[in-house]
């Protein structure tokens, strides 16, 4: 769909983020030691000269539509609908990408720019594995050379995934430090980056890290709104009321929020994971609950403790534990465009054994936190309101989680 | 001319260079950092960068994480650093100490509180690791304002315009980064530092420091004939983390004395 397309209101919208130097109003930018500058300035550098030309898009959409399997399908939800009473659910299908989520449309970005690059090397933080998995699997199909770091807890707690980088030729490096997992490690990953970084590219998982990351993240996602954006007209011949997406670092949500920012008529909707429920404090909500600083290169929201240390998050969802979100999140939040909601481990649990019972899909347990705060909308909506769910990912690699939570043992 | 400066100047005068030791404040224990701090100064060293904890070290390597993590173990915070500078001021009113540490604590704590506490505790200058020029004009405007340095980082991969634009906002001294990497890592080319100082001290027109990677008199020795200052930090954590705790003092003390020794000698190095 091009602009020429949107209706007049749409095409008047004046949002442009970020800044030269990528800030989103008071967030993002680059908050990195000078050791890491002049590898971030070559980086944005190459993805400024590739991302509009014609050979370098064509090729992209040529690995998403063959390899990944795009378009994915926008699913009419009827029986989970019927359940809520109120609003229609459709579910954006992410869930059927090749590799199980949405991880990968970025990853083969940036994998290009890589090989764009005369990159023969790519390093990765992964927390759940997912975006490990991803980042495995385009290197052995471009014929690349893998490193992933992932805190020694996350490698305890994700044996399969950390199987799966091995068989598709990945070295997967435990990292000790800290508190041993996601945030930790980025750290580590940006250490090798920064000693590696003449035949090293670094595949960020999420619309965070330092300019131009948290852009280009967003960049490589936004397909999955731009489908909606003509898949839903198709489907019920208008956009969707609300959108919803879970918020870990922010990419799925970045992806389907990003094409809607223009479209004042629909509400964006992002749910955080409120663990154990905020008031404990052992939850991952950065944004609902957090506080501005600075973390892995940019300004955002965090869970800091008085004193400015980073602290320990809580999720029954390995890919929404993380301390920080991504900086457009944090203004989107400011401004109001989009809003930012909790849903609780319990919650997000009781969602994805009504996804299964009730539409035959396995939701991955990130997802499941945006279906189950759908769920809960769709109930005070009239029947004929529509509700955009991003499902983010499907949850094969979570069956130890839930068979565990109840109380089953393979 | 701030304490920074005129300690430098009173170095190059004389015809030495600064010995610039880093230790993390409350490593191993908040007890033990004063003494330390003057137990360096008694061993030779000229200015102190004092590390301020962070959870998320993002430039460090493994020894200097290990150190942090041990100062947060005891929950050492940035008011606590800060009382330790005032602590040391007490009874040694001559030698600069420098803060150095990461944005978020000192965000959390607020620039204008920071700013205000550190001057008034006797700190000399600051150093934050992920505050580029670019994102730190106002950050540097507030710590000058209370007569701060503000101490940037070069790298050997800046551009000679990042050079120019840190010689505007920086002052007291200039930290060149000495190799590619983390601190702690791997093996410092001497020569290829040897070469691209003097252009650095004549773009900032203020003196260099040199570190990451030197761990030893005679490395320091070689670098401290083209700088103006050598800077060691994760070798002399190695020796804190490997002592028992009533040998740290004199075990770092005999290190340090050692490297101003070689830096001193008349002797030819390689
Ligand atoms: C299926 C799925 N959804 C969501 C996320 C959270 O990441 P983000 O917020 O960047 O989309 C992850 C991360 O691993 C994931 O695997």
């Amino acid at each position: 769909m091009g602009k020429q397309d949107l209706p007049a209101e749409v095409s008047a919208s004046a949002y442009n983020y970020p800044d030269a130097l990528g800030h989103f109003g008071p967030y993002g930018g680059v908050f990195v030691a000078e050791t890491l500058i002049a590898a971030l300035d070559e980086l944005r550098e190459a993805y400024d000269s590739l991302k509009d030309d014609p050979a370098f898009r064509a090729e992209y959409a040529y690995e998403l539509k063959h390899y990944v399997g795009r378009p994915s399908p926008v699913y009419h939800a009827r029986r989970l609908s019927e359940h809520c009473g109120g609003a229609q659910i459709y579910l954006k299908r992410e869930d059927l990408n090749h590799t199980g989520a949405h991880k990968i449309n970025n990853v083969i970005g940036q994998a290009m720019v890589a090989k764009h690059m005369g990159k023969p090397r790519v390093i990765a933080e992964t927390g759940a594995g997912q975006h490990g998995v991803a980042t495995a699997t385009i290197a052995a199909r471009l014929g690349m050379e893998c490193v992933v770091y992932m805190g020694s807890e996350d490698v305890k707690r994700q044996a399969a995934n950390v199987y799966r980088m091995k068989l598709l030729g990945a070295t997967v490096v435990p990292v000790e430090c800290g508190s041993k997992t996601l945030k930790d490690a980025l750290n580590e990953a940006m250490r090798d980056w920064v000693t590696n970084v003449a035949n090293t590219f670094y595949i960020i998982g999420t619309v965070a890290g330092p300019h131009p990351y948290p852009m280009m993240v967003r960049d490589f996602q936004k397909i999955i709104g731009e489908e909606c954006l003509w898949q839903m007209p198709e489907m019920i011949q208008r956009q969707p009321d609300a959108v919803v997406a879970c918020v870990g670092g922010g990419s799925n949500a970045m992806g389907i929020f990003y094409p809607y920012i223009p479209y004042p008529n629909v509400r964006l909707i992002g749910v955080e994971a409120g663990g154990h429920g905020v008031a404990t404090g052992q939850h991952s909500a950065s944004l609902t609950a957090g506080r501005p600083g600075v973390l892995h290169g940019n300004r955002t929201y965090l869970l800091q403790d008085e004193n400015g240390q980073i602290i320990e998050t809580h999720s029954v969802s390995a890919g929404l534990d993380y301390p920080g979100v991504g900086p457009e999140h944090a203004w989107l939040k400011d401004t109001g465009r989009a809003e930012y909601v909790t849903i609780n481990d319990d919650e997000a649990l009781a969602a994805f054994h009504r996804m299964c019972r009730t539409e035959g899909i396995i939701p991955a347990l990130e997802s499941s936190h945006a279906v189950a705060y759908a769920m809960k909308l769709a109930a005070d909506m009239p029947k004929d309101a529509a509700i955009l769910v991003n499902l983010s990912g499907r949850g094969d690699k979570d069956m130890h989680t839930v068979a565990e939570k109840s109380g089953i043992q393979f | 001319m701030s304490r920074i400066a005129s300690t430098l100047s009173a170095l190059e005068s004389a015809g030495r260079k600064a010995l610039i030791p880093f230790i993390t404040a409350g490593d191993p224990d908040l007890s033990v950092t004063v003494p330390l701090m003057h137990a360096l100064v008694e061993s030779g060293v000229d200015i102190i960068e004092l590390g301020v904890p962070f959870s998320d070290p993002m430039a460090d390597g493994p020894t200097i994480q290990r150190s942090s993590e041990r100062a947060l173990v005891k929950k050492v915070s940035l008011r606590n650093v800060i009382q330790v500078v005032a602590e040391f001021r007490k009874t040694d009113a001559r030698t600069p100490v420098v803060l150095m540490g990461y944005a978020n604590p000192i965000e959390a704590m607020g620039v204008d509180a920071f700013a205000d506490a550190a001057s008034k505790a006797g700190a000399d200058g600051v150093l934050v690791v992920d505050y580029p020029p670019e994102e730190s004009h106002d950050f540097a405007a507030k710590v000058r304002a209370v007569g701060l340095d503000v101490i940037f980082l070069i790298a050997p991969t800046s551009t000679e315009k990042r050079i120019r634009a840190v010689g505007e906002i920086g002052s007291g001294y200039i930290y060149y980064v000495s190799l590619k990497g983390v601190t702690g890592a791997g093996h410092l080319d001497v020569s290829e530092v040897s070469r691209r100082i003097p252009a650095i001290r004549e773009a900032v027109g203020m003196p260099v420091g040199v570190g990451f990677g030197i761990r030893d008199g005679a490395s320091a020795k070689a670098l401290s004939a083209v700088a103006d200052g050598v800077v060691i930090g994760s070798r002399i954590i190695e020796e804190i983390e490997n002592s028992p705790a009533d040998q740290v003092i004199p075990r770092v003390k005999a290190l340090v004395g050692s490297i101003r020794q070689a830096m001193d000698s008349q002797e030819v190095t390689a």
